[in-house]
């Protein structure tokens, strides 16, 4: 396998999020909607219809371009791409060719053995999105026209992946830029992100690629690993056997697990593009740029570094909580509050990552439900209850859990339940002595006279089981000690 | 400039159109005749001058991101030539 070299390129293409289409005040929140109640003269491009260019569309595929270090040009230009297909009403759809909005930019990926690599962004450039066609009964297809128009980013990566692994980290990292920028809703079931895949092999030594072939409309993560892995051994397999490999588009058949070849000839590239004549140039000044620069957040890979050496997380956790924007918002707040009580962010780290995800995991809620699960001042004042000795960890967690299926805050749950930490010594010293009395504990005690002090702990968690968690654990081992020695 | 039959076949099929041997005949000597009578815009002496796509010299026309409205669903499909479920009905692109 190794005898031959692997390039891949990947075209993502997301849509933009704004309120309306691309090019008229169609609304573009069709995603659920019945078919065709989303369309409007513009997207169903009626004669004598004007396409005017959404504002903000253009403010976002800009913001994009300098997240993913491009630069933005100053002078760009629609043009009309001419084929003739059911999902584009118009016979052309309207695009941008030789002067695309951003050139020339970069990402960086981190492969799982750990290594960082920077892939080449050659362009994006804003354009509309087609129709839906489903296949209907006997040589019939219906179309849908809800995101005709919808304002579309096309992304296009240079020819610098070498594995089906890396395109996959590539697509990932695409999405949790664009999500945390605020310019996609990254839900990639409704195909508001989606990829092509270009692939080609040659064997070591050979200077010119190999023919590529093209993979079409990949939504998912999984997906674009498996089908590029599917691609690149069919390649290898036939090079082998002494065939040749030839341009062409194929499609992911997930059930076949295979890609399978569509008709090349049908889909004859010779596009025509020429400039929109409807649609003036877009020249964007020094003002208007600066802008676009001062809405630049900080993003997922500065967040993460920052995580790091400020709050002394490790990578693993960092990772975890750069993740979303949401949450790494949720996990600052949650420091500072911290701060005010004591507690260090390594705390707060925990308690987001191992309470909080384990129950947004359980209950099936997205990340950026954490913040309204649990607001930061219930996550400080659960810290503080700890750090008070008011209640114990366990107990802690306990109310966490509550708090977040109830919203109640954490005080009153410990209130209400009477979960407050045991440190009466009277109280506990009957709970201990009666413990000790338990004939399970037997053992433990004829141990720990033997000279085995660690059997101990076993009584301590006695105690608590008969506690329900809630005896402070130094006053229970000072009063078993006790105990043990006078009797 | 005189296109080959080829070419006419291919434009034909570009622009979804079934066209008998006498009709690309037909087609070539017509489209031949039209270009020509373009190619004497050649004629003209164009050096310095830039390609030009846009005569009104207006840039950046942008609209604000409002939401005015989609059409209902009976005037979507008004014109539609066959429905069904809603939808627009065409022949299967993926025919065999």
């Amino acid at each position: 396998m190794s005898a031959y070299l692997v390039t891949i390129g990947l075209e993502i293409h997301a849509h933009i999020l704004t309120a309306s289409k691309m090019f008229d005040g169609c609304p573009a929140n069709y995603a659920g909607a019945e078919p065709n109640t989303f369309v409007s003269v513009v997207s169903l491009g009626l004669p004598g219809t004007l396409p005017v260019v959404n504002q903000a569309a253009v403010e976002r595929a800009a913001l994009t371009g300098l997240a993913l270090n491009c630069r933005i040009n100053e002078r760009s230009v629609f043009s009309r791409k001419s084929y003739i297909y059911p999902d584009l009403v118009k016979g052309y759809q309207i695009s941008q060719y030789d002067e695309p909005l951003c050139s020339e930019g970069w990402i960086e990926i981190r492969t799982a053995a750990g290594a960082t690599k920077r892939i080449g962004i050659e362009r994006l450039h804003i354009e509309e999105d087609t129709g839906r066609l489903s296949h209907a009964e006997a040589g019939t297809s219906l179309i849908d026209y809800n995101r005709a128009g919808m304002p579309l980013m096309e992304i296009v990566s240079c020819p610098e992946l070498e594995t089906p692994e890396e395109a996959r980290l590539y697509f990932e990292k695409m999405r949790q830029i664009l999500v945390w920028i605020g310019v996609n809703s990254g839900n990639l079931e409704e195909g508001a992100l989606r990829c092509d895949a270009n692939v080609s092999v040659r064997p070591v030594g050979q200077q010119h690629y190999g023919a590529k072939v093209e993979i079409k409309n990949i939504n998912s993560y999984r997906y674009v690993e498996r089908a590029l892995a599917f691609e690149i051994k069919r390649q290898i397999a036939l090079l082998q056997a002494g065939g040749v490999v030839h341009q062409e588009t194929r499609g992911w058949d997930e059930l076949r697990g295979e890609t399978v070849g569509q008709r090349s000839k049908e889909f004859a590239h010779d596009y025509r593009y020429f400039p929109e004549p409807d649609i003036p140039p877009i020249v964007l000044d020094a003002t208007w740029m600066a802008a676009r620069q001062a809405e630049l957040p900080e993003l997922p890979d500065a967040r993460r570094m920052r995580f790091m050496e400020a709050y002394g997380l490790n990578l693993q956790d960092a990772d975890l909580l750069t993740l979303e924007r949401s949450v790494a918002d949720y996990y600052e707040a949650g420091v500072a509050a911290a701060q005010a009580i004591g507690a260090s962010p390594k705390e707060v780290a925990n308690w987001v990552l191992n309470e909080g995800f384990r129950l947004l995991k359980d209950r099936g809620e997205a990340y950026e439900q954490l913040a309204t699960r649990v607001p930061v001042a219930h996550l400080a004042e659960i810290i503080n209850l700890v750090a008070q000795g008011s209640v114990t960890r366990s107990v802690a967690k306990q109310v966490f859990e509550e708090s977040f299926d109830s919203g109640q805050t954490p005080a009153a749950i410990v209130k209400a339940k009477g979960l407050t930490q045991i440190s009466d010594s009277d109280a506990m010293r009957s709970v201990v002595q009666h413990v000790l009395a338990d004939p399970k504990a037997a053992k433990a005690i004829a141990e720990y006279r033997g000279g085995k002090t660690s059997a101990v702990q076993f009584l301590v968690g006695m105690v608590m089981k008969a506690t329900k968690g809630q005896a402070n654990p130094h006053i229970t081992r000072t009063l078993l000690e006790e105990e043990l020695a006078a009797s | 400039m005189a296109l080959s039959i080829q070419e006419v076949a291919h434009v034909a099929q570009l622009a979804r159109m079934r066209l008998s041997d006498e009709e690309l005949e037909l087609m070539q000597s017509q489209l031949s005749n039209i270009l020509e009578y373009i190619e004497l815009l050649q004629e003209v002496d164009v050096t310095g001058v830039e390609a030009t796509a846009q005569v009104t010299g207006l840039s950046s026309v942008l609209r604000p991101d409002l939401v005015t409205g989609a059409l209902s669903r009976e005037e979507v499909l008004a014109n539609a030539p066959d429905q069904a479920a809603g939808m627009f009905r065409v022949r299967a692109v993926f025919d065999e």
